[in-house]
This record gives structure tokens, sequence and C-alpha cells, in this order.
């Protein structure tokens, strides 16, 4: 090795490092991590399976909701909904066919939805508006018709 | 004693003769399907930039999905592949004097398969029965014909992989204690890195099969999806290490200096091929059914991957310091004005290089755990590919094609083709520049890949992202007239250039420097360690994925 590319080689990998250390930190200690839910649903009944028995939006604590979505060829159910500004929206999402993407424009919302698993995904609402959300995984032929929108008042 | 005579002769008669004829038709067939493959895949990469930017409506029968899938199948295995293949084995037969008979018969049994292969699957696709683009994720389903066609392509890049792997050997029995020529060495881990990464793909194409004809009634999601990039990122870092073997070896000589030290070329080889499989995970950061530590260990399993890239980053600058004081560069930067621009030889893969800062940048933020969260499946991810594959690959590849395909076809680089190049190169650039550029942007603005249409009922959020989708048009528009001057100009010198000679530029080693040490030359060590680096990053989540598997999902035909 020669002295400069020692040089070299120690930054470069010294910068990877940090670069570990700061989303490592982010990630473990202030629970940024991304969405990773483990549990599973039996993809052909997810209906009859709570939580998705019933889909909406739930009050589960001080300015705390839940919103159970199903994802399926092309659409959301519920098709829109509603939460109050400065709300944490916890987000529990299936999917009854393919695998789609869930993603709210203008947030860090961006999580993969797969048939027979469950994925969990979080976020507080602190401007009011009409937040987009749209399928950001390919579905078949009606894939751009796919989105909805969240209403922050 | 007897045996350096041979072989003295054997390279004497080959200097003579300067190209076997049976080695380069197989070559030039390969050049001959990919450059074809580009012609297709481009004109189709256009058709979708103008269906974003809303300028045309592609025909039902012709959707835009279809052409996706099209597009990233022609490009991103067939152009590849065949140009890959072709590549190496001209450095093969360059190399260690002509390939055997029975590696030259490998070589043609892949070709034909890698043909039909390619004439099924994309027929499938064209016929609007596979719209299930270049990831086809289960329990998304094409036609059977779709996946036949592409085992068939693996199936003849294995052929091919035999062929290399035959060769070396040979040669490497019939040249004890002396390490190989770079350029085989570099075939060799393309070729072995090829292999195992195609090992995953085919797998899950195996559970795929029983599962579209009705055998099996359902199937397991996240297993088919983590198979499919084990193979996935690996495909791009072949084709990377292909590029960077024209990098080391061949820039150099086209500058007239001496390749970097040998042994950290070597290094660079063997932390590709051992480091590589577990990167494919970085497509899977958020999805459902992985824990977040496994997923941290990918994200530090895939950024050691940017090592071998940072040695290369050094490696290069200093040859082309040394080369532009050679001609006469003064100062701290002035060296950089003295290289060979004018020459497309070294032009091409020069901003293939530089190409490579922001590229390999944009990489380590797509596999930064959170950063991932914010940019995956947005169209910042298409730009992404479009600088590496699209700069650093591709335009090394045509800078390849200036005078690899006169030297096979027996012709001339002429002085006017060379221009042509030139112009080839910069409208390129210039095309992909606009294109990757503004999609970056328009990602972070949150513009979704992978779709038609954005328009999403004229919410404003999507509003903003059209004037950049224009933008993309434009781009696409600039990049179609760079391939048709670049399958212009390959054709050309296959077929009308006049006669001559073209010299394969492979650089030397410095007078004096260290041989290259015996052990590098222990593939089947590296191959091992690939399997325990593959073993580290997916046994724990495998078997996760079947232990607590869900009940499995029945096909979703898309035909």
């Amino acid at each position: 090795m020669h002295r400069l590319e020692e040089i070299w080689m120690t930054i470069s990998i010294g910068i990877l490092v940090i670069f570990m250390l700061v989303i490592g930190y982010q990630t473990f200690a202030l629970g940024m991590g991304p969405p990773s839910n483990m549990d599973t649903i039996d993809p052909q009944n997810v209906e009859a399976t709570e939580p998705f028995d019933e889909p909406g939006v739930k009050e589960i604590g001080e300015n705390e909701y839940e919103a159970v979505i199903i994802m399926q060829q092309f659409g959301f159910q519920p098709s829109t909904i509603e939460v109050p500004a400065g709300a944490k929206v916890n987000f529990t999402l299936t999917s009854k066919d393919v695998t789609h993407g869930f993603q709210v424009v203008n947030t860090n919302i961006n999580a993969m939805v797969m048939p027979g698993h469950i994925q969990r995904i979080s976020h507080t609402f602190d401007e009011p508006g009409d937040y987009l959300v749209v399928c950001n995984e390919y579905c078949g032929a009606g894939h751009q018709a796919m989105s909805t929108t969240i209403i922050v008042k | 004693m007897a045996q350096t005579l041979k072989t003295t002769i054997k390279e004497g008669a080959k200097r003579a003769l300067g190209v076997n004829p049976q080695d380069a038709k197989i070559s030039l067939s390969y050049f001959t399907v990919a450059f074809v493959s580009l012609l297709i895949g481009g004109l189709f990469g256009l058709l979708q930039g103008l269906e974003r930017a809303g300028l045309i409506q592609l025909p039902h029968w012709l959707d835009y999905y279809s052409i996706l899938t099209a597009h990233g199948l022609l490009l991103l295995v067939v152009f590849t592949a065949t140009f890959t293949i072709g590549y190496q084995f001209a450095n093969l037969s360059h190399s260690l004097g002509g390939l055997l008979p029975k590696v030259r018969k490998m070589a043609w049994i892949g070709f034909g398969l890698m043909l039909i292969g390619t004439v099924m699957s994309a027929t499938m696709v064209l016929l609007g029965k596979a719209s299930v683009l270049y990831t086809f994720y289960p329990p998304m389903a094409a036609h059977p014909i779709f996946y036949f066609g592409l085992v068939l392509i693996v199936l003849g890049i294995w052929s091919s992989c035999f062929g290399v792997f035959t060769n070396y050997r040979h040669w490497r029995k019939n040249h004890p204690g002396q390490t190989a020529p770079l350029l085989a060495y570099f075939a060799m881990g393309v070729f072995i890195l090829w292999f195992f990464a195609s090992l995953g793909v085919t797998i899950e194409v195996f559970m795929i099969i029983p599962w579209v004809l009705g055998w099996v009634e359902t199937i397991n999601v996240m297993i088919s999806r983590t198979l499919f990039w084990w193979f996935g990122h690996t495909l791009v870092n072949i084709w990377y290490l292909v590029a960077t073997s024209a990098w080391y070896v061949i820039v150099p000589k086209i500058l007239g200096v001496n390749h970097f030290n040998e042994k950290l070329i070597r290094l660079v080889v063997i932390l590709i091929v051992i480091l590589n499989i577990p990167g494919g995970f970085h497509h899977q950061i958020i999805d459902s059914a992985i824990s977040i530590p496994i997923k941290f260990l990918h994200v530090f399993m895939s950024l050691s991957i940017a090592v071998p890239s940072l040695m290369t980053a050094y490696a290069m600058f200093r040859v082309l310091e040394k080369a532009g004081r050679k001609n006469g560069g003064t100062g701290l930067l002035g060296w950089f004005k003295k290289l060979p621009w004018g020459d497309v030889r070294f032009l091409a893969p020069m901003i293939a290089m530089i190409g490579f800062i922001p590229g390999g940048a944009g990489g380590i933020v797509n596999t930064s755990n959170q950063l991932n969260q914010v940019v995956h499946n947005t169209m910042w991810v298409v730009g992404h590919f479009h600088v590496t594959v699209g700069v650093s690959v591709v335009l090394t590849f045509f800078g390849i094609c200036y005078w690899m395909i006169p030297h096979l076809a027996g012709r001339q680089l002429t002085p006017q083709m060379n221009k042509i190049g030139v112009i080839q190169t910069i409208v390129w650039t210039v095309g992909m520049t606009i294109m990757a550029g503004s999609m970056h942007i328009a990602g972070l603005f949150g513009d979704p890949r992978r779709t038609s249409d954005t328009s999403y009922g004229g919410h404003e959020a999507a509003l903003n992202w059209l004037n950049f989708e224009i933008i993309f048009g434009v781009g696409a528009t600039i990049l179609l007239i760079g391939v048709l001057i670049q399958v212009y100009a390959v054709f050309n010198m296959m077929f009308f250039a006049p006669k001559g000679h073209t010299e394969f530029p492979v650089a030397t080693a410095a007078p004096g420097a260290p041989k290259a040490p015996m052990w590098t030359e222990r593939w089947g060590l590296w191959a091992v360690l690939l399997l325990a680096v593959v073993a580290m990053a997916y046994v724990v989540p495998i078997v996760d994925m079947i232990w607590n598997a869900p009940p499995g999902s029945p096909p979703f035909k898309m035909y």
C-alpha cells in the first residue's frame, strides 16, 4: 500500500463507519428504523381476521389513532381517512392479493405491503391538509389509479 | 522448456494472425444480439418517457407495463449479458491464446439457449401475457412460457460460465506457478459471481413454475422476493465488475501507461466477488417479515461493497494523473487537461468513471436503512440506476465497442468513426444528465416509479411532478438518438469499415513491479468464502421466513 492510498482508504472507510454509527443510533436509540412488522395473516381470509374485519380509523389513546387499511387491486378499504391535526396515526396494513406499496406523499411513510404479512408504520400529522396516498409497487393494469387521501383537519 | 517453447511459438503465431476467426465469430454474434436488444429496449424506453410526460398514450394492446417489462428484460438482462459474454470470450481468447474447441461449443450452445429464451419471454411480454416487470414478484403470475424463457436464458448464461471455467482451468494446468493474465482473472470473477448470483433466481423460478401451472396451490411471497434480490442486485455488480476490468486493464494502455499494482487489482476482484450477494437485501429495507437488527446487519454488508469501489477510485485517479503528467501536465490539476479527451476509447470510459461518483454515492444513500424509506420505489431510484447502469456501465461498454469490434472484424477504427463516437458519448452524457438528474429530484418530491400516469385525479402534490416528467421525456428523446448513433457505429464497424488492423489495448505491469501473489488464484477458496458470506446473510432470515410463514398466496394472473 502506498502512503497516500492508506490515507484515502482510512478516510473513506472512516466515513462509512461514521455513517453506520449515525443511522444505527437513529434506528435503535431514536426508534426510527424502517417498517419491519413480523405478524402474519392468511391472505385468502383477510376480512375475517382481526383487526381487518373492521377496516377504518379508531381512537386508541390521547391524540393517538389506529388506521386499519386493506389494500387490494386497485384501491384501499376504507377509501378515505380523516384524522385531527397533531394526531399520531399507527397504520396497520395488509394486502388481499398482490404486493402493494403504501406511500404518503410529503411524509416519510413508505412501506411494502405483502399478502400474508401485516405491516405497521406510524406518523404524526402536524400540518393539516389533504395528503395523497399512492400505491408505489406495481400491482397490475390499474396500478396508476390506486390512490386515496388522508384528510388532516 | 519444451512447454515454454510451444507457448512462445503459439503466441508468435497468434500475433501474426491477430485474431482467431472462430473466436471472433462468437463474440461478434453475441454483440449483434446485444445491440439489437439495445435498439428495441431503447425504443421502449423512449415510449415510456413520452407516456409518463403525457405526450402520448400507448394503445391497450401494447400498454405501458408490457413495454416497461420488455425494457427491463431486454436491457437489464439480455443486453448486459450478451455484451458481457461477447467481451469476456474475446478477452479470454486474446489473453489465453485462443479458446478450446469444446469451450467454443459451449459458447454456441449458450448463445442458442439465450436467443430462444429471449424470444420466448419477450414474445409473452409483448403479447401482454407477462406484464410483471423485471422483478416479477409473486403472487403476480405471468404466462408459464415467460418463465420457461427465463430458465433458458439462465441455462445459456451457465453454459458460458462453464466454458470460461473450463478454459481457465486448462490454462492453469499448462502454466503451473504462473498467475493468469488480468483480463482472464476478471472474467473468472465475473462468471463465478454470475453463477452463484443466478442460483437464487433459479430456485425462485423453480418455485414459480409448478405454482403457475397449478400443480401447487400457493407460494411463499417473502421467500420468492428474497431469492429474487439475491440475484437482482448482484447482477448489477456483475456489470460493474465487467466495466471495472476495462478501467483497470484497458484504459491505462490507451493512455500509454502501465496498469496499477496487480495485487490491489486482484484484491478488488476478490472483494467484489465475496461481498456482493447480500447487497440484495437493501431492496427489502421497508419489507415486513425481516427484523430491524437483521436489516441493520445487511446495511453493514451492503456498505462494505463500497470499499473495493473506493480502492478503484484511488487507483484510477493515480493512473490518470500519471498519464496526464507524462503528456506534460503540470501543477496540482493541470494533468487533467492533458488526457486524450478526443479519443473515444478513453472518453467514454472516463465519463463512465466520473458518472460512478454520483452513482456510487446514490447507492450508499439507497442502502442506508431509513434513508431508503424516503426514496424507496420513487423516481429517485430510477434516476440512480440510470446513472450507474446507464452511464458507468453502458458508456464503458460503448467505449469498448470502438476498438474491440473493429479488432475482431479485422477492420480499422477510422478517425471519422472516432469522431462519431465522441459525438455519441456527448449526446449520451447530455441525455442521461437531463433524464437522471430530473428523476432524482422528482423522486425526492415523492414521484412514484413504475406507473404509467401520475395525475392522481389532479391532486396538487402530483401536479408538481409533471414538469419533471416532461424533462424525463426530453432526456429519453436525446438518449434514443444516442442509441441510434451507437447501433449505427457498431454495425458499421462490424461490416463496412475499411479492412485493416485495430489494436487490442492491454496494459502491462510497470517494469520492476512485484509479481501478483499466487494465493490470489485460489478460486475454490473465494467461492467458499462467498458462500460463507451468503450463509451469514441469508440463513437466519430465510429460515425465519419458512418457519413463520403465513398461508401462501395463489397466483393472480396478469393475462
